[in-house]
């Protein structure tokens, strides 16, 4: 629906729905984030592209406040919100659907789709959105009585899109959606995200799996020891030679590296 | 990890387990079985007494024995299920905190003891106003309400001050922690009210008689009706409530419910503070049925309502009051029904035995308790 083009057309009039400025991070003594740009305009798809330890998961906390950056700025909706708790953030319209789903396992699917809504005061509002939810995923609604734990991998991760998007997002942060899915339903949860980009929302996705991730985004960033080294739109990205070798970095054998690259095409 | 299955059972395909029986697999098996022997023999012996003493069985077994009569054993059983109903209340805080935090408070079993101790100043006052006896039921209200409030304090107040700086540290940190927290509150105890033992005014003769109908003492009908109805609250405000639904997610996976927009410490807080209000209210059923109460009143009725949470599975909240009625029950008709017929003397001081051998029994052969769920390792604590 939304091309590439038309996100980075109109990036310089608009105003970002989510931004990081020179954002640095940091755990402990290891510098996990350095200098790293990002913007995230409204009815984007974008993803954030990387392998192991390059950061991807430091950037969603920081995003949301579950680590303050040392220098940097967040930004959400124009407000620099570095001091603000998740609470606040999630109240603002900004949710991830974390890695490996992470439902409330012994809660009720039901209980998980409504503790997606706890910021939420608007009962009839919380309503409709649930009937959004049934008529998204109808697996779901046939499961709204059962524990979360006991739905089958594809399931679990139908519930937990559920669960983010019963707060009413802006923006949702995706974390490795392809992780820990058996191929077929990796295939399943790419058509599900384009799918619920394509009812309007703005999608941020952290991934490994450059190919498929560049196949529904219109921009992506890859992410290599901390720092962006590559900023293009999906098709620049997917045609750039450099992709490939920017999974390579930080350290890795190359054997590793090429079976890295290998699993991503 | 599905693939190492496979190898394995291809490997040794005749047996389920795969790994060989050790030494200690076997003392296990045999300390389940004597248990459980010891147990059934008891029983037989006690079935055999019943239906007639002088049976060569239960003879051999204890030839004093003289067995129960139908209302003695009732007795006993109603008892039981007076002083479980009490454990199970106290339970459910030890039950809640571990589920939040992944530690055990033993300092929940002195707010239980606070709980008791201002339900003693509090119904003394009215009783020297003369209320207690002219408004019994008004009295035990307010009485309830004070110890309620005063004991959510002390375990919200004990959360901030002296377990929330711990928080993120190893979970034995608390834990010794709240060995300390416990050992202040019974200080604190005989420093503000003395070490002498203090007692609750008497109740009104209508509560002590006996129910014409049910032959049972008005007060354990009254202990066992309000403990009831405050499990039946709390299922309810856990079960149903948002509150409950974030506390059970808390729980579950506290950063993922703090992503869900729930402040995480406040939770804990009120998860305390509901914990601290069951204790409090066994507090004042404690008082009501036994009088007495003294500065080391939490310490034996709280060991046994951890064991009760522990029987029910830590952490399970239906688990532990279930955990709370079986200890109470064990404990009053053990001694009588599996000890006695077996010949050992002096049974009626074994009560503190047969609940922590009740423990035990449950722990070999279901580790997880009653209505636990098999934790994977890394949950342990």
């Amino acid at each position: 629906m939304s091309s590439a083009d038309s996100g980075t057309a109109s990036s310089a009039e608009r105003v970002p729905l989510l931004e990081m400025r020179k954002v640095n991070a940091h755990y402990g003594a290891v510098h996990a984030l350095r200098d790293v740009d990002l913007s995230i305009y409204e009815g984007e798809l974008v993803c954030l592209l990387g392998g192991n330890a390059s950061g991807k998961s430091t950037t969603l906390k920081t995003l949301l406040g579950m680590l303050k950056p040392t220098s940097g700025e967040v930004v959400l909706d124009g407000e620099v919100v570095n001091d603000r708790p998740t609470s606040y953030r999630v109240a603002r319209g900004i949710t991830m659907v974390p890695e490996n789903r992470r439902l409330f396992k012994r809660l009720t699917v039901r209980e998980n789709l409504q503790l997606g809504a706890y910021l939420r005061k608007d009962s009839d509002a919380i309503a409709a959105d649930m009937e959004r939810v049934y008529e998204l995923f109808p697996r779901v609604k046939e499961r709204l009585a059962q524990k979360a734990g006991t739905l089958s991998g594809g399931e679990q991760q139908m519930v937990a899109i559920g669960r983010a998007l019963m707060s009413q997002p802006r923006v949702l942060l995706m974390d490795e959606p392809s992780m820990g899915l058996a191929p077929a339903l990796v295939q399943q949860n790419f058509e599900l995200i384009s799918q619920i980009h394509e009812a309007g929302m703005t999608v941020f996705m952290v991934e490994q799996n450059a190919n498929m991730a560049l196949g529904i985004a219109d921009r992506g960033w890859v992410l290599q020891t901390g720092r962006v080294v590559l900023d293009d739109t999906a098709e620049a990205l997917l045609a750039n030679p450099a992709l490939r070798t920017s999974y390579l970095g930080g350290g890795k054998g190359n054997d590793e590296g090429e079976t890295a690259a290998d699993d991503a095409g | 990890m599905n693939g190492s299955d496979v190898g394995a059972s291809r490997v040794a395909p005749t047996g389920r387990r795969r790994r060989r029986r050790t030494r200690v697999d076997w003392f296990l098996t045999a300390l389940r079985v004597s248990m459980i022997a010891l147990v059934a023999v008891g029983l037989l012996a006690f079935i055999a007494q019943e239906i007639n003493p002088d049976n060569p069985f239960a003879r051999w077994a204890n030839p004093d024995a003289t067995g129960l009569t139908g209302a003695q054993f009732r007795g006993l059983v109603i008892s039981g299920i007076a002083q479980g109903s009490m454990y199970g209340l106290i339970a459910l805080g030890y039950s809640m905190v571990y589920g939040v935090l992944g530690f055990i408070n033993f300092a929940h079993g002195e707010v239980f003891m606070v709980g008791a101790m201002t339900g003693m100043i509090t119904s003394n006052k009215l009783a020297d106003a003369g209320l207690w006896e002219s408004n019994f039921i008004g009295s035990l209200v307010f009485i309830v309400v004070v110890s309620i409030i005063v004991s959510s304090l002390t375990a919200v107040v004990m959360e901030r001050v002296a377990y929330r700086p711990l928080r993120g540290a190893p979970r034995l940190i608390p834990l010794i922690t709240s060995i300390g927290v416990s050992f202040f509150l019974q200080n604190a105890s005989v420093v503000l009210l003395g070490p002498a033992s203090k007692s609750y005014p008497d109740v009104p003769d209508w509560v002590k008689a006996k129910h014409t109908f049910l032959q049972i003492e008005g007060a354990k009908i009254l202990v066992i009706v309000v403990a009831a109805l405050s499990m039946a609250a709390l299922w309810y405000y856990v079960d149903r409530t948002k509150t409950g639904k974030a506390m059970r997610a808390v729980a579950e996976d506290a950063e993922i419910a703090s992503l869900m927009g729930i402040d995480v410490n406040r939770t804990i807080v009120k998860v305390f503070a509901v914990g601290g209000a069951m204790a409090g209210m066994a507090g004042i059923l404690w008082g009501i049925l036994f009088r007495s109460v003294i500065h080391t009143t939490g310490f034996l009725p709280g060991i046994k309502a951890f064991s009760a949470a522990v029987v029910g599975g830590i952490g399970h909240l239906g688990g532990a009051m279930a955990g709370g009625l079986s200890i109470g029950v064990a404990e009053s008709v053990g001694p009588l029904l599996i000890l006695e017929p077996l010949g050992v003397s002096g049974v009626s001081q074994l009560r503190d035995a047969v609940a922590f051998s009740m423990l035990i029994i449950v722990l070999l052969v279901r580790p997880a308790g009653l209505f636990g769920e098999r934790l994977p390792a890394e949950d342990r604590a």
